[in-house]
């Protein structure tokens, strides 16, 4: 099951035209705002009319401009997680949830208590969505998508109004979605962050364009998307598993180009993560470094360099088959002699991982429903 | 009373049953339009919201008259009903209720449109995305949510239906038991000396009508918009 948008829009002051491909797995539409993600959901759930599109979910023509096909959104069966959840207030959540259900057809859905089991909703259900926490309705929102029994689920910006705590509390239930279900999603996100634990192909948007798309660990250590990015969120991923946990607080994990150590990662040894680095935490040297207090030190070989307006450089570096991201002064650079071939060290001190830079993937053996 | 007493109960009798046709009868109609005016752009939106405020401006007198020219035995539409139904609403309680509904309709559509207007649309958005059909969208979503000022406007046109009196006595007069309203009454008593004591209770009565009518709505409409803000 894969989706394919082409689309062309005119907006007053703002031109999109856009084309790409979501493979099954997660696809995040990311970029700035205004960079046109909403525009591209909304044109896909039929709730804008583009000026020119073709639109295909599996093997149905959602819209064709061409051939005069418009399918109305009611009839796409697309699961629309919007940003502020959009829950029926005057219906509890045991209703929300179930409002799309009569209309599924003989499509398969998914069990109501399946839903409820990986969502977390059980304790939920009888309330009213006044009485739910904004991350609460968020969850909610996402079963009720579910529950319609979608050919493709949209989220827009399902985090954006939530803090941090909340976006650490939905994040793993966005991943066992993930793992869990054969829906393929469209993710729409601004935020490095969410898009480097979620995704499995980036679209990276910019000013109404496709800047560059692919697999999310190519697309997200690729110096070009740095401009959907923003060159302060800027970061790649490295795919590890958890080899021990350590006295001190530190969880070690294998990756490709050697060990890391992390602050402690509630993770049984054997599972696999996902670690986003930003680019401005790599610091790189020529020699192997000693006497530092930075813990993780990998080889790595320079592949490419992009040197912008101002005064840094992104370095995109192999290091054992994984492309790392740093972000170094242009001076540094220079001095250094960092161009495309030379070895060198990336440095990356263990605290500057965040909580909510590590994803834990299919949490190996584990209880799961 | 003075002998006035079944007279008095007849008046009441009649002005609520009145009011009520009137309310039900143009509920429905006052829905889609107060939903229309909301939501819909078409040509001749301007025109039809001011058709349906004209009853609020012109004198009610002339909006009587205009019925008795359209109703009256003589009339397109008098002639019309006779022909199909042996018989006109002219000088009937049907036309009282027609002149009462056309007088409070303004009133209605008005409370209905901004309750309508309130209603965030991109929840009936949501509901499509789920994969309900509009009909269902507007059953499920936007007629729960609408509840509160759909009952409003129901208790205000139906207030407005209990005094309506400019238009009712022109189209069709004043006959006691089949359109002699309470506000017919009050006005046919007015001018019968010694009629004050009836006078004074038909004005108790319905002073009594209209504030249980307000305290009942209140109390529902309470309820209503409890439920629909999710608490």
């Amino acid at each position: 099951m894969s989706l394919s948008v082409r689309l062309r829009h005119r907006l007053p002051g703002f031109a999109l035209d856009a084309a790409f491909d979501a493979p099954p797995g997660v696809t995040a539409l990311f970029g700035r705002s205004g960079a046109g993600k909403t525009t591209i959901v909304n044109a896909v759930a039929g709730l804008l009319r583009p000026d020119a599109a073709r639109v295909v979910i599996e093997d149905a023509v959602l819209c064709d401009t061409d051939a005069g096909i418009w399918t109305p959104p009611h009839r796409r069966r697309v699961g629309y997680v919007f940003q502020d959840a959009r829950l029926f207030p005057h219906l509890s959540v045991r209703a929300n949830l179930t409002y799309g259900a009569r209309f599924t057809g003989r499509r398969p859905r998914a069990p109501f208590d399946h839903v409820v089991g990986v969502l977390g909703l059980a304790a939920l259900l009888d309330r009213s969505p006044g009485a739910l926490s904004g991350g609460e309705k968020q969850r909610v929102a996402i079963g009720r998508a579910l529950l319609s029994a979608p050919r493709l689920l949209l989220l827009d910006e399902p985090l954006a109004a939530l803090d941090d705590a909340r976006k650490a509390e939905i994040l793993p239930y966005l991943e066992r979605l993930r793992d869990d279900t054969q829906v393929p999603i469209l993710y729409v996100s601004h935020s490095a962050v969410e898009v480097a634990r979620l995704a499995t192909t980036v679209v990276a948007l910019d000013a109404g364009r496709v800047l560059c798309a692919g697999p999310a660990d190519d697309v997200l250590s690729d110096p070009a998307a740095v401009r959907a990015i923003g060159v302060r969120e800027a970061g790649s991923v490295l795919t590890g598993i958890v080899v021990a946990q350590h006295d001190d607080g530190l969880t070690e994990i294998a990756v490709a180009a050697g060990r890391l150590l992390l602050p402690r990662i509630a993770a049984q040894a054997g599972a696999q993560v996902r670690v986003r680095i930003e680019a401005q935490d790599v610091l790189l040297a020529r020699q192997r470094p000693e006497g530092l207090s930075a813990l993780n030190i990998l080889p790595a070989t320079v592949r490419a360099t992009r040197r912008g307006n101002g005064p840094g450089v992104m370095v995109q570096l192999s290091a054992g088959g994984e492309l790392l991201l740093a972000r170094i002064t242009r001076r540094s650079a220079d001095a250094l002699n960092i161009v495309e071939g030379a070895d060198c060290f990336a440095v990356v001190k263990s605290v500057s991982v965040a909580r909510l830079d590590v994803g834990i993937r299919d949490a190996a053996p584990g209880p799961r429903s | 009373m003075d002998g006035f007493g079944p007279e008095i109960w007849q008046a009441i009798a009649l002005s609520l049953k009145v009011a009520f046709w009137a309310v039900a009868a143009s509920l429905p109609a006052g829905i889609l339009t107060g939903y229309a005016l909301a939501r819909w752009r078409f040509p001749g939106k301007g025109v039809l919201n001011g058709l349906v405020h004209l009853p609020l401006i012109l004198p009610p007198v002339v909006t009587g008259y205009l019925l008795l020219l359209a109703f009256g035995p003589q009339g397109p539409l008098g002639r019309a009903l006779t022909a199909l139904f042996g018989g006109g609403i002219a000088f009937r309680w049907t036309g009282a209720a027609l002149a009462a509904a056309i007088m409070a309709f303004p009133l209605m559509v008005r409370a209905i449109r901004l309750a309508v207007e309130a209603i965030d649309p991109r929840l009936e958005e949501a509901a499509g995305t789920l994969g309900a059909p509009p009909l269902w969208v507007f059953a499920t979503v936007t007629l729960p949510l609408a509840a509160p000022g759909i009952l409003a406007g129901a208790v205000l046109a139906f207030a407005k239906a209990m005094g309506e009196f400019g238009a009712t006595i022109t189209f069709v007069s004043s006959i006691p038991g089949e359109t002699r309203t309470v506000p017919s009454a009050i006005y046919t008593f007015l001018q019968v000396p010694g009629a004050e004591p009836a006078v004074l209770w038909l004005v108790a009565l319905s002073l009594a009508v209209a504030l249980s009518a307000l305290w009942i709505s209140e109390a529902v409409a309470q309820r209503l918009s409890r439920r629909v803000r999710g608490l």
